[in-house]
């Protein structure tokens, strides 16, 4: 059905949103504890900092990836110095790419369910026995769910689509850093590529609405895990 | 003994605490809302951050110039919350073996097997929070406190939320739990009616600060608490044993009660002699005569000296010493003057054998 150049743009963005969201979200946990739990010098700094990849044009966020972890960047560098971990043109810098395109969307969605969580719950556990870590995972992080696994779907979503910065952050390589989007750009710029161009659009409209069908799966039940 | 000396400011509001407690029994923190009773309880718990000393049989759960703070999850102070807090994703056994599982280690004072027989709870242990009722969720609110095996407990209201049906139902759960465990109880309310039936020991808080500390009994007569009861509750309470039932009387339906050296003849109950009973008898249904009155139905004439009078604003509030037990008699400005009512005249209390009835609580374990 798909050709083989298709099944390998379709496995890569697979691959790649997966990777993105298993990357994003332990930070965006913590860093949306931190924004929605503790008062401290630079909370604000820290907001605009994680946000600011919705107000920069992409091809701007991949340019300072570019400039940050490039091999020549100090970041960069340092990781292929000490582990002779590459990033630029590999899948990993995309999945990277895309984790810090969709960071501030998945902050906001765990952060909104963190400021949900009843406080009194875990005062509840405090009295009875649950030290801080013990009543996060017990309490605050199962409360929190239903917007863990939202940010989750935003992320591997926004990692399908994302263009610019892995563009120009680990370019263009077939079956390394070619995702969907990137396939269907080639195919635009390619002589006689509109067909292929067609079909690339509509695997991207079937696995973004099976994606919306899993994600309301997902979300019924967790309600009903929460017994609503 | 349980010590409390704290301090502590928000906003407006000051709480300045400075109390001893007996660490047994039911000691109930009484005052209008706002007088900073859940405060006080919160900052027990080590809920709240607060200046000063607190230590519980000795130990010292806070000091803040010795620079000790046991964090509340140490402390092994229940707590049961106004609102029940059950975690709505565990189920019924799931909350209730959440402080068991974190109380390993702890002498085990409380057995789960018990605490489902004694709260009634066996059947809920698979549902769901949000499948419960109100007086079930505050049940199972009270075993998870019970199986973190405190050496305190802390209620904090726990039938405010609760219809008056649903008070009724659940109040019985506390007494047995008094009467059953060995745990001190440190129990919050705003309705008198609950502190006459379950206290011991009343501490009365207005705007952050203690300002009466007694016995049950002794607070009963306090001015500082009748200003804030309904005039319907006003009235003192009597411990007592039951020393013979309707039968031995006489054939008069009546039950015989002994508090101290006083006798006080109750409706006819269906208590066996040497059951413990609490007697409330409201100030309302005690009425005073100047001479002892003949042939008259009310079953309780009882001789007695006036100790004082407590002048407010449409009657006088009497209070009466028989026999060692002291009583309160509710009588107009009218009627004290007519018969010369004074500080240390002899006189009569009279009430009825009835004005008990509904007032009165068996206690099972406890002697008075």
């Amino acid at each position: 059905m798909l050709t083989p150049e298709e099944t390998q743009a379709l496995r890569l963005s697979l691959e790649v949103a997966a990777r993105s969201v298993l990357l994003t979200l332990p930070f965006a946990i913590a860093v949306a504890w931190l924004l929605a739990r503790r008062r401290f010098h630079g909370r604000f700094f820290l907001d605009a900092l994680v946000h600011l990849p919705l107000v920069l044009p992409p091809v701007v966020v991949g340019y300072f990836l570019l400039l940050l972890l490039g091999s020549r960047g100090p970041i960069g560098a340092w990781l292929n110095d000490a582990f002779g971990i590459r990033l630029v043109f590999t899948r990993q810098g995309a999945a990277i790419a895309t984790a810090v395109m969709s960071f501030p969307l998945v902050v906001r969605a765990i952060r909104l369910s963190l400021e949900n969580v009843d406080r009194g719950l875990e005062d509840a556990a405090r009295t009875l026995g649950a030290g801080a870590w013990d009543r996060f995972a017990t309490i605050t992080l199962p409360l929190m769910l239903p917007g863990i696994i939202a940010g989750a779907i935003v992320a591997f979503a926004a990692s399908l689509g994302e263009f610019g910065a892995v563009i120009t952050f680990v370019s263009n390589i077939p079956g390394e850093t070619q995702t969907l989007p990137l396939a269907l750009y080639t195919a635009l710029q390619t002589p006689d590529g509109d067909a292929a161009a067609a079909r690339l659009a509509l695997i991207s409209v079937g696995l973004g609405i099976t994606g919306l069908l899993v994600a309301e799966w997902l979300a019924r039940a967790v309600r009903s895990r929460m017994g609503n | 003994m349980l010590e409390i000396r704290c301090s502590l400011a928000r906003g407006a509001f000051a709480l300045d605490v400075d109390l001893a407690l007996p660490s047994s029994g039911v000691n109930t923190l009484f005052g209008a809302s706002g007088a900073g009773k859940s405060t006080l309880i919160e900052v027990l718990a080590g809920l709240l951050p607060a200046q000063g000393r607190i230590a519980l049989d000795g130990e010292v759960l806070l000091d803040t110039h010795g620079g000790i703070d046991v964090p509340a999850a140490r402390r092994a102070i229940g707590y049961v919350f106004q609102d029940g807090r059950l975690f709505p994703h565990y189920d019924v056994e799931g909350n209730l073996r959440y402080g068991e599982r974190r109380a390993r280690g702890r002498a085990a004072r409380v057995r789960f097997e018990q605490v489902l027989e004694l709260l009634g709870i066996g059947a809920l242990l698979q549902r769901r929070p949000a499948q419960l009722s109100g007086g079930e969720k505050q049940r199972v609110a009270l075993g998870r406190a019970l199986l973190s095996q405190p050496r305190l407990l802390l209620l904090d209201e726990p039938l405010a939320a609760l219809d008056v049906a649903r008070k009724q139902e659940l109040l019985p759960y506390f007494e047995r739990l008094r009467d059953e465990f060995s745990i001190p109880i440190v129990y919050v309310s705003h309705a008198f009616d609950e502190v006459i039936r379950i206290a011991q020991h009343v501490v009365l808080l207005d705007r952050g600060r203690v300002t009466l500390a007694a016995p049950l009994a002794e607070a009963c007569l306090s001015p500082l608490v009748h200003a804030i009861t309904g005039a319907g509750v006003v009235g003192a309470v009597l411990e007592g044993v039951v020393i013979s039932d309707a039968g031995s009387e006489g054939g008069s339906a009546a039950t015989l009660v002994r508090c101290g050296e006083l006798r006080v003849r109750m409706a006819q109950t269906t208590l066996a002699p040497g059951a413990h009973v609490r007697l409330h008898l409201a100030a309302d249904d005690v009425a005073v005569a100047r001479e002892p009155p003949r042939a008259i139905s009310i079953r309780n004439v009882i001789a007695a000296r006036i100790q004082r009078l407590e002048p407010g604003e449409a009657s006088v509030l009497v209070h009466l010493l028989a026999q060692g037990e002291r009583l309160l008699a509710r009588v107009t400005h009218g009627a004290a003057r007519e018969l010369n009512l004074e500080s240390g005249g002899e006189c009569y209390a009279l009430f009825k054998a009835v004005a008990t009835h509904g007032r009165r609580f068996e206690r099972a374990g406890l002697r008075p």
